[in-house]
């Protein structure tokens, strides 16, 4: 019996690095995703075009408002996320610590999927 | 003495509800039943031979029944848990349950808080209006807390296990932390969270008898409580040097010593196991300051803090004098810190110098009553230009 988890990319706003700093950390990033295969705990995984690029929808009276986003203000937002399965937190936990590790000093948020 | 086997055997029913059930709140439930139903029964059946596996029984029994009953599908990997249990069959203790317990209440991902609130809740059997009090918040907030990191617990799976090698130096800080914290809570305080923290203490060195930082540990809160009876005169607090050593514990001060020499034969120093040979030390008097500040230096070398080197400044001026100390005491980033200023009054005062003005500092950043009331009293003596005592606060 397992468990999925939601690991959450935050990243701050602004550009992304020049390609000689992101390229190994891309490359460290497919390593790890390799492995979290090879061990069948990857489930899915994501890297997002910037906040700005985003479009907020909510339904409201008799239609669908729809505004620029990104939802949430803050200097910080998702910036990619990868779903794992594991038998319990440590073990998430611990695929959280290795993908913090490759995208230093990025923090990454850990949270169970309901359903 | 439905009481005393309460506050002995509480905690590991739990632990031991937790492995069959799998669920923390079932488990409590369970316990409670039992409890219960043994407050009823004991004064008229008499107590059984072994009371704690009754206990454990009686509530593995009553979370069956109550499964059997409320048979709709809910917690179905409870009742798989217990398909393969007959009633009245014995419950095997295993012995580690207790560890695993700790160690999920004490789970970093846990706020410190609801680490210390859980662990007094689940293996101290501490009622929530109990915890709430010790610690001055609202019941319903503590309730709200406690609530939330059992939720936290359940969905996102934190794991009933102690945790693998590797990761037990850590862990195993944290769980230390967390008995400290209570203890803590209870030093100027509730006696009771004191004597909480010193049984939980009691039980890791019992479980865990290879960790020399769990002794370590241990032999810190016994000599620090062993000193309870003198450190308040009428709610005041009295210095280390001006206690009555008549009210020390004497049993207890020789088993913290104890602790503390097989410390020493192990030789795999860390940071409580220093803190308690200093306590070893203060409570073999006269105090041996040589040795103190050579006990700080270590620690300062293993776990360096500014208030590290503050508590090694005060038994430096014992021995090179107050000049010295307060040449240390001034390169030491603690302005926040009411114990900082408190001492570098004293430091002042002993070179002839004003102290009033560091003892204002102090005051207006003290929290706890007794402490600003030791302040009040020490700037009322300095505005009188007298002489008052020691500086040392344990």
């Amino acid at each position: 019996m397992t468990q999925k988890y939601l690991l959450s990319i935050y990243q701050p706003d602004g550009g992304t690095p020049p390609p000689d700093v992101l390229e190994p950390i891309m490359r460290d990033l497919g390593q790890l995703n390799e492995e979290m295969r090879a061990k069948g705990a990857w489930v899915f995984a994501a890297g997002l075009h910037p906040p700005s690029t985003a479009t907020v929808l909510r339904a409201k009276d008799d239609g669908v408002l729809m505004t620029d986003g990104p939802f949430a203000e803050g200097k910080e937002h998702i910036g990619g996320f990868t779903v794992v399965q594991a038998a319990d937190l440590d073990e998430a936990l611990e695929w959280g610590r290795r993908l913090a590790a490759v995208l230093s000093p990025l923090s990454i948020e850990v949270r169970p999927i309901a359903y | 003495m439905v009481e005393e086997v309460f506050r002995a055997e509480y905690g590991r029913a739990v632990s031991v509800l937790t492995r069959l059930l799998g669920d923390l709140d079932l488990a409590e439930e369970a316990v409670q039943d039992a409890f219960a139903t043994a407050v009823r029964r004991w004064p008229v059946d008499g107590v059984p031979p072994a009371p704690a596996g009754w206990i454990i029984t009686t509530a593995r029994n009553r979370a069956i029944d109550r499964l059997r009953r409320e048979a709709k599908g809910r917690e179905k990997h409870a009742q798989a848990a217990l398909a393969h249990h007959d009633q009245d069959e014995e419950v095997p203790d295993v012995p580690d349950d207790r560890l695993r317990l700790i160690f999920t209440c004490c789970h970093p991902s846990l706020a410190p808080q609801a680490q210390v609130a859980l662990t007094l809740k689940l293996l101290g059997g501490l009622t929530t209006a109990e915890i709430a009090r010790a610690f001055l918040v609202p019941e319903p907030t503590m309730a709200q807390r406690i609530v939330r990191a059992k939720g936290k617990i359940r969905a996102a799976r934190v794991p009933y296990r102690v945790p693998r090698d590797a990761d037990l130096p850590q862990r195993l800080e944290a769980v230390l932390a967390v008995v400290y914290l209570i203890f803590n809570e209870g030093y100027l305080g509730r006696a009771e969270l004191e004597a909480e923290a010193i049984r939980l203490g009691r039980v890791l060195a019992l479980l865990m008898p290879d960790e020399p930082e769990v002794w370590g540990l241990l032999a810190l809160m016994l000599l620090v409580a062993s000193r309870r009876g003198a450190r308040l005169r009428d709610g005041e607090i009295v210095l280390l040097a001006d206690q009555d050593r008549a009210l020390w514990d004497a049993d207890l001060i020789s088993e913290g010593h104890a602790v503390v020499r097989r410390c020493l034969r192990r030789n795999q120093p860390g940071p409580y196991q220093i803190q308690a040979a200093i306590n070893a030390v203060h409570t073999d008097p006269p105090t041996d300051w040589h040795q103190v500040v050579a006990l700080y230096d270590q620690l300062m070398a293993i776990a360096p803090s500014p208030v590290v080197a503050l508590h090694r400044a005060v038994a430096v001026a014992e021995v090179e004098g107050p000049r010295t100390a307060l040449r240390e005491v001034d390169t030491l980033d603690l302005d926040r810190y009411h114990l900082f200023h408190a001492v570098r009054a004293d430091l002042l005062k002993r070179l002839g110098e004003d102290p009033r003005a560091a003892l204002e500092a102090a005051l207006e950043r003290a929290e706890h009553p007794a402490e600003r009331d030791l302040l009040r009293a020490r700037l009322r003596l300095a505005a009188a230009g007298q002489q008052d005592g020691a500086d040392d606060h344990r």
